[in-house]
């Protein structure tokens, strides 16, 4: 393995640097790790995010103030709100749309996406991905699938409105809803492409990981990121088949009149032929995917955390073995807990307490992560960038909706809380601001790394921290009341159960959080956009970090490193390491990069 | 006009964001180029208080809730097995504040603590077998607790056996209304399905008409049920997924076509005791107290409420998902049977709708499948 490796840097130091390019194999059709990365980031987070939040709070203002009249509904919506006034049709596919953009798109496409692309080749000494064409293919097919997402939104009839999870018989009936037409065609294709290009991408992240490692690099020295962005690959092979198979079989019940999961319906005045199909067999294969999914969205913002957190602590991770140890149980366990998505869905009691056990189990390695990550904090330096705050604000979160799925995760306790609004603040909560945190953590830290050593404003990102902080706690912690007070989710409004009048006082108090956490959103977008061109340039390595993207040059060279690509001589988290006289192993200086080789009379602790 | 004032205050909010980023912008010129976009100890300092604010304004977030909101909250359960699921739950709330109390004050109190100082050194500290050793066993032990007494009570509400002399009941479900189906005087549901739904002749549910136990079966719009006797459901459901979901009874079950999903309960409070249990009389007196500042403002649905037990549809099923309902109603075995007996049976029905000869036992249920499929 050592020799494939060796043989692509002698390549590579042969040939030099100077491919002549154009703007489109610079900026558009892109082999670069580098720009694919910022391809992703933009299309997936900024565009595709801006979607999804936007949507959010269009339909966060109707369930604070049902069938309210807003010019902005009518400009937006245009014929699916007369005079301002939202259908009931368009809240579902609103609802629907934000969960498949920002779970897909903005979360597994746009945090993989940018950070894999962009961190795997620097932190492990490689040149670029395995291969650079495959991993532009794969940008490409995830753009052709936004587009094709995105265009759904213009379709006469509207997109998929069938809820993210699209269970048939509602997805795969055109009777049952005008969204599950040809908007529900359209996701089905556009989602087919995404996994398509999850699969190119994951396979590349994981052939890169295992053998372009630079000399010296064994997997016990790799950051955490790269192991979370290793796993969260794996994870992705196994299960995204599993939901390409339900969708073709959802395709194919749609179209050509199979029944893999529809059976005796009778629909609008006439009976149907569908026989012998399960609308469960859907479900299990659906959550197959969707379970593991949220840890496809949470591991890479956790192993984001993990180095953010590290660098900024200036100690090192606690743990790094039970860290590693965790990602790959979780990994393991992810696979086999499907179930809890499914315990009220008529399938055999005793899977639900086998599902119910082995849900509780996943809880383990996840206490430890939280718990690990505090232990990193105990007696550091902590240099509290904008990136280190989201970093604490993800533990916080990741605590807060991860100790509500102990009761979802518990059979019994599920049963009056399922389909709640209790489960949807469990869910953001735990995935969904976890992951954007870890995505914003990652960005504010990378940014210098991005483009050309400027960073982004540091004040400006501590709006952004504090505001969004507040408010999502604002959103979601009520709103486990509204569950528990018995509020099913996808509800167009709540007006008509006289026992769900009192909580509309509640409603409007999410909705304003949520109004000014979009709002700020807006200025970390400001602060994105300008820094790429006036944001100042800081020093090579700006964070005093050990890994080796920062001793690559500010500016970006095809191939990463201009001479030899560094040797590694240590793990990646050797902060505040010291001599037994307590003097910093190299004077003044406390932390010791990666290609640094172990000094006199220093030990290689533990790794 | 609210639509104004809404609009206002979002260019209000944008303008304000606007205007401060513009300062920023500005008090960054002024200080010169010494101030990098890495934070010093000013920057340490400031943030390292906000954290421990933070962690104030959590707990703070958190008693408000509980002070502001708990009244909203389920009263109590209206099961047999509903005061079980409420004990679990609250231990589960227990554990679960206390954990989150005890984390978040640690994350925050730390992040406050150890804010970076120039020349401050950390403690490069990597492992602690014992310590991590302990935080992985107390979890195990915690949720082992959990799990065991979760499994405990779900498979005895998951127990839905004909013992104890259940009432039989089916809940139908169709895009947007809800239909319950009793037994009868055997009390046994009679065949049904799909393929024999005939709406000319008002067999809206595809009871088989030549099976003796569909005869007696007794189809309504409201749900009675007697108090202190099980009752077994069978769900079906016509076209797409629901899910009857009685959040008083804590008790959820998806109907699913093609298949029949079972749930079973017994209701252990009439709706009149519980009309009158404090926490449902206090409810009731702060809705009606708004609704009629509702009507008030001219606003429709806002006449008085009566407090009723209610099945909500809570899986996402089309445009009126959320006003697919039915009442139910918890009364007296003697009130059941008085009720019952004003009911018609679906010979009845049938009869009323067709005449003499538009009942046709006679015919067997596969010619019916058959006609339906030509």
């Amino acid at each position: 393995m050592s020799a494939v490796a060796q043989a692509h840097v002698d390549a590579h130091d042969d040939h030099g640097h100077h491919h002549k390019e154009t703007f489109i194999t610079k900026y558009i059709f892109s082999q670069d790790h580098k720009m694919i990365a910022k391809q992703y980031l933009i299309t997936g987070v900024l565009v595709m995010g801006f979607i999804g939040i936007a949507m959010s709070l269009i339909f966060r203002m109707q369930l604070a103030w049902p069938g309210e009249s807003f010019a902005l509904f009518e400009a937006v919506l245009g014929k699916w709100a007369p005079e301002g006034v939202m259908d009931a049709d368009v809240y579902l596919a609103l609802i629907t749309m934000h969960g498949t953009i920002m779970v897909f798109f903005v979360l597994t496409a746009g945090l993989s996406g940018t950070f894999s692309n962009l961190l795997i080749p620097l932190q492990i000494g490689a040149r670029d991905m395995a291969s650079g064409f495959l991993n532009m293919v794969s940008y490409w097919l995830f753009f052709v699938s936004s587009v094709l997402m995105v265009v759904s939104l213009f379709l006469e009839a509207g997109p998929a409105a069938a809820g993210w999870t699209i269970y048939p018989p509602l997805s795969a009936l055109p009777m049952a809803q005008p969204g599950s037409g040809m908007g529900m065609t359209l996701w089905l294709l556009s989602m087919t492409i995404f996994i398509a290009s999850s699969l190119l991408g994951s396979l590349n992240y994981i052939v890169t990981v295992l053998n372009l490692r630079t000399k010296g690099m064994t997997m016990t020295r790799l950051p955490l990121t790269i192991w979370a962005f290793f796993v969260t690959a794996i994870i992705g092979v196994i299960s995204f088949p599993v939901l390409l198979s339900a969708g073709l079989l959802l395709l194919m019940d749609r179209s050509f009149g199979t029944s893999f999961f529809l059976s005796d319906i009778f629909i609008q005045g006439e009976v149907l032929h569908y026989q012998g199909g399960s609308p469960v067999l859907y479900e299990h294969l659906f959550w197959f995917l969707g379970h593991p999914e949220v840890y496809i969205v949470l591991l890479p913002a956790l192993g984001i955390t993990s180095e953010v957190m590290a660098t900024n602590a200036r100690k090192p991770i606690f743990g790094y073995r039970a860290m590693v140890a965790s990602i790959l149980a979780i990994a393991f366990l992810s696979t086999i807990v499907w179930g809890h998505h499914m315990f009220i869905s008529g399938m055999n009691p005793f899977l639900g307490s086998v599902f119910t056990f082995t849900t509780l189990l996943i809880a383990i390695p996840s206490a430890v992560k939280a718990f690990n990550y505090i232990t990193t904090l105990w007696k550091g330096n902590l240099q509290l960038n904008p990136g280190m705050l989201f970093s604490i604000g993800l533990v916080s979160t990741f605590i807060s909706g991860g100790l509500t799925g102990i009761i979802l995760g518990d059979s019994t306790l599920d049963i009056n809380v399922h389909d709640t609004y209790f489960v949807v603040a469990h869910f953001h909560l735990v995935m969904g601001i976890s992951a954007l945190y870890g995505l914003f953590a990652g960005v504010y830290h990378w940014f210098p790394k991005m483009f050309q050593g400027r960073m982004m404003n540091k004040n400006l990102g501590y709006i952004h921290f504090w505001v969004t902080a507040v408010c999502a706690y604002g959103i979601f912690f009520p709103m486990h009341f509204v569950g528990m007070a018995g509020v099913p989710r996808r509800y167009y409004e709540n007006t008509a159960f006289p026992m769900f009048d009192e909580l509309t006082n509640v409603q409007i108090l999410m909705t304003v959080f949520a109004l000014i956490a979009g709002l700020v959103q807006l200025v970390f977008v400001y602060n994105f956009i300008s820094s790429i061109f006036y944001g100042k340039r800081g020093p090579q390595n700006p964070w005093k970090s050990t890994t080796l993207e920062w001793t690559t040059p500010q500016k970006h060279v095809h191939g990463n490193w201009p001479g030899k690509i560094p040797e590694v001589h240590r793990w990646a988290y050797d902060y505040s390491k010291t001599h037994e006289n307590g003097e910093y192993i190299i004077a003044g200086q406390d932390y010791v990069p990666q290609n640094i080789p172990l000094q006199e009379n220093e030990e290689e602790l533990n790794h | 006009m609210t639509t104004l004032l809404v609009l206002t205050v979002l260019v209000l909010v944008a303008i304000a964001i606007w205007q401060l980023t513009k300062i920023f912008e500005l008090s960054q010129l002024k200080s010169e180029a010494s101030q990098s976009e890495i934070a010093n100890d000013a920057d340490n300092k400031t943030h390292g208080y906000l954290l421990f604010g933070f962690l104030i304004f959590i707990y703070g977030i958190t008693i408000f809730s509980f002070a502001k909101y708990s009244k909203f909250l389920l009263p109590e359960a209206a099961s047999a097995h509903g005061g079980e699921y409420d004990t679990l739950m609250w231990v589960s709330f227990a554990v679960i504040f206390f954990v989150q109390i005890i984390t978040q004050a640690l994350l925050h109190y730390f992040g406050y603590k150890y804010r970076g100082e120039k020349g401050k050194k950390a403690l490069f500290y990597a492992d602690n077998d014992r310590l991590e050793f302990i935080w992985t066993i107390i979890p195990v032990i915690v949720l082992a607790g959990l799990i065991i007494s979760g499994l405990y009570y779900w498979t005895e509400i998951m127990d839905v056996s004909e013992e104890d002399d259940p009432l039989i009941v089916e809940l139908y479900a169709q895009q947007f209304n809800w239909t319950a189906r009793y037994g009868g005087a055997d009390n046994v549901l009679g065949d049904a399905s799909v393929r024999l739904i005939d709406i000319d002749r008002a067999n809206v549910l595809g009871l088989d008409e030549s099976d003796p136990n569909a005869t007696d079966d007794v189809l309504v719009k409201e749900l009675y049920l007697p108090v202190g006797r099980k009752v077994n459901f069978y769900m079906r459901s016509q076209d797409v997924l629901h899910s009857a979901y009685m959040p008083h009874f804590r008790a959820q079950m998806n109907c699913v076509p093609g298949m029949i999903t079972q749930f079973s309960f017994t209701p252990t409070i009439t709706t009149e005791e519980m009309r009158l249990n404090p926490e449902v009389v206090d409810k009731v007196k702060r809705t009606n107290q708004l609704r009629a500042q509702w009507a008030a403002e001219g606003r429709p649905n806002s006449d008085p409420w009566v407090f009723d037990y209610v099945l909500l549809c809570n899986k996402i099923c089309g445009k009126s998902h959320y006003n697919m309902q039915m009442k139910i109603v918890v009364v007296t075995q003697k009130e059941y049977d008085d009720w019952m007996a004003e009911q018609k049976t679906f010979k009845d029905t049938m009869l009323a709708a067709n005449g003499e000869e538009g009942f046709t036992p006679a015919q067997s249920r596969t010619e019916i499948v058959a006609v339906n499929q030509q």
